[in-house]
């Protein structure tokens, strides 16, 4: 009996996946370097498959052979178009609205979604004013295929939202969602062709910080320090426990003193921070907090998930050591 | 077209202060308002100070400011005529409407508002710091059919053309685009001015145009509704570690390490 339920059981969410299918079409617009996949685009993948419907994945670029190849292997992405012409130098939202309308023409998706970076943010409102939708922003929660759960406020209220348009275009936060395993799958590629280009803006250059430190917003692990290193020169001690961090295969940033910039990393370490209120509700939502403050009232304490109540100029260096050693 | 013809169209919003911590209304519809100190969205801000520093540069002619909402919206708008606007649009929503205003609506009076006026440059603030959509000027765009530079760190005027340098995952990027164009302000294009007081009276003989969504046919019907509005979860409390080596072994029991 026990065989037949685990028999039965996967089937019949098969028979419920098939019957969703029907109704529910997805497109994720991919992001890419022309080189690789931008991680993003694999939690935008998992966002999609939220919604029971079949998954379907949009390349466009100068070359796109090599992401395309990356793509087909991703589980759960059921087929890949592909749109190859000169015009998706720097990927434009002004050259690649066109594309997106005309797929959506022909495929008639009830979905179209990207992650949440400045490509997806600067691209989908575009795609959305065009089909005469208004877009979801930065969505971390899908409960239904029209309701979605977003943040406003700086992460200090979270709003459920229904949206009754006739096509859904919302971007995701990448770090809500699990990232799409990248083997398993094999989509099939189709060609879509391009339209003619538009001509009204030219990608020139890319200045992409010199740093191995990954970009803040996609950082696994942000060192932050505060007030309390006193000085400029002292950050060289959060440099080297960041370096050590990022030894140990984690994306690590280091954040000085910024505001109206919303993290959500796996880790979050703040260092001689006492946790004002813009600083609390821009980190939050990190998965887990670590706090090192010499003042055992400081409000930072009140969210940290560990705390060390010390003097930052010893724990720091001993910290930095200890992760040499692992 | 000559690039000191330009005349520039400012989007200016007015939200709650940025200090101030929100409170969720007990029955979850939204957030306090009322007695709550509002301010001008600091992106906007800085959209307004660049719209104004290219008027100073001759490169702008005119320079004018708009903003959507209730009455008090003329607060707003003045506190843009003081830093160096020249005249203000006010498009009125009745509190009914305002309450599901949103960057669709905003963006098709604004859309309206830059073809009526003969603007050509529209310049926005990357996003509202209240409903932290990010959509407005790029769906600006979109209804025009102009080329966007979105969370721009550098504007320079080149004849026909915009250079824009825009702030991007990792690092910079620079886009040329061809003029009218709508650009959004990041943080960092520039530091906006203080209002001195002379320029605080002289913005209150600055004229400022009321009129309704209606009158420039935009309908503010919204398909998009807010079911709920919440606290986010709270942090569970957590623990104080007494030594290096127990947050290292915390961290690694918990796999960050």
């Amino acid at each position: 009996i026990s065989k037949l339920k685990g028999f039965i059981s996967p089937c019949s969410i098969f028979v419920r996946a098939l019957l969703l299918q029907r109704f529910q079409s997805t497109l994720v617009i991919a992001e890419h370097t022309t080189e690789s996949l931008t991680p993003i685009t694999l939690n935008a993948i998992s966002a999609a498959k939220c919604l029971g419907g079949e998954v379907s994945c949009l390349v466009a670029g100068t070359n796109c052979d090599k992401v395309a190849q990356e793509l087909c292997k991703v589980q759960g992405v059921a087929k890949i178009l592909v749109a190859q012409h000169d015009a998706y130098k720097g990927l434009l939202p002004e050259e690649l609205t066109p594309l997106i309308l005309a797929t959506q023409k022909q495929f008639n998706y009830t979905h179209i979604c990207a992650g949440a970076s400045a490509f997806g943010k600067g691209l989908l409102p575009r795609v959305a004013a065009k089909l005469d939708v208004a877009p979801i922003s930065d969505i971390i929660e899908i409960k239904s295929p029209d309701t979605f759960v977003r943040t406003i406020y700086a992460g200090n209220a979270v709003c459920t939202v229904k949206c009754d348009e006739k096509v859904k275009v919302f971007s995701v936060r990448g770090t809500s969602f699990d990232a799409a395993p990248i083997s398993g799958g094999s989509a099939a590629l189709e060609k879509v062709s391009a339209p003619s280009p538009v001509g009204q803006s030219e990608w020139v250059e890319q200045k992409l910080s010199k740093s191995d430190r990954p970009e803040l917003t996609s950082a696994k692990v942000v060192v932050s320090g505060g007030r309390g290193l006193k000085s400029g020169d002292n950050f060289k001690l959060l440099y080297d426990l960041a370096d050590q961090l990022h030894a140990a295969g984690k994306k690590t940033r280091l954040l000085i003193g910024q505001r109206l910039l919303l993290l959500a990393p796996e880790l979050y370490i703040a260092v001689g921070i006492s946790g004002a209120i813009q600083h609390l509700a821009g980190m939050k939502d990190s998965k887990t907090i670590v706090a090192i403050n010499k003042d055992p009232e400081a409000p930072i304490f009140q969210v940290a998930d560990y705390g060390l109540v010390a003097d930052l100029f010893k724990v720091v260096p001993e910290l930095t050591e200890a992760l040499k050693k692992k | 077209m000559a690039a000191s013809g330009l005349r520039a169209l400012v989007g200016v919003k007015r939200v709650i202060d940025y200090a101030v911590k929100v409170r969720v209304k007990p029955d979850k519809t939204g957030v306090v308002t009322d007695g709550v100190k509002h301010s001008m969205n600091p992106f906007c801000e800085i959209a307004v100070e660049e719209a104004v520093r290219l008027k100073e540069k001759k490169l702008v002619s005119e320079v004018i400011v708009v903003s959507c909402g209730p009455q008090q919206c003329q607060e707003t708008i003045r506190t843009a005529l003081a830093m160096g606007a020249d005249r203000g649009m006010h498009v009125e929503i009745p509190p009914k409407d305002y309450e599901n205003l949103g960057p669709f609506q905003v963006a098709k009076i604004l859309a309206a508002l830059a073809k009526k006026e003969g603007v050509n440059l529209v310049l926005l603030g990357k996003q509202a710091i209240d409903d932290d959509c990010n959509q407005t000027g790029q769906m600006t765009a979109a209804l025009l059919d102009w080329p966007q530079g979105t969370f721009a760190s550098e504007v320079t005027v080149d004849g026909e053309h915009l250079t824009v340098e825009r702030e991007i995952d990792g690092g910079l990027e620079t886009v040329q685009l061809k003029l009218p164009a709508v650009v959004t302000a990041d943080l960092r294009l520039n530091e906006p001015r203080y209002a001195t007081l002379p320029n605080i009276m002289k913005a209150k003989k600055k004229k400022i145009d009321v009129m309704k969504a209606s009158d420039l046919g935009v309908e503010l019907t919204s398909r998009v509704k807010v079911l709920s509005v919440e606290d986010p979860p709270q942090r569970e409390a957590g623990v104080k570690v007494e030594s290096v080596d127990a947050l290292v072994a915390k961290l690694k029991e918990s796999g960050h390490i």
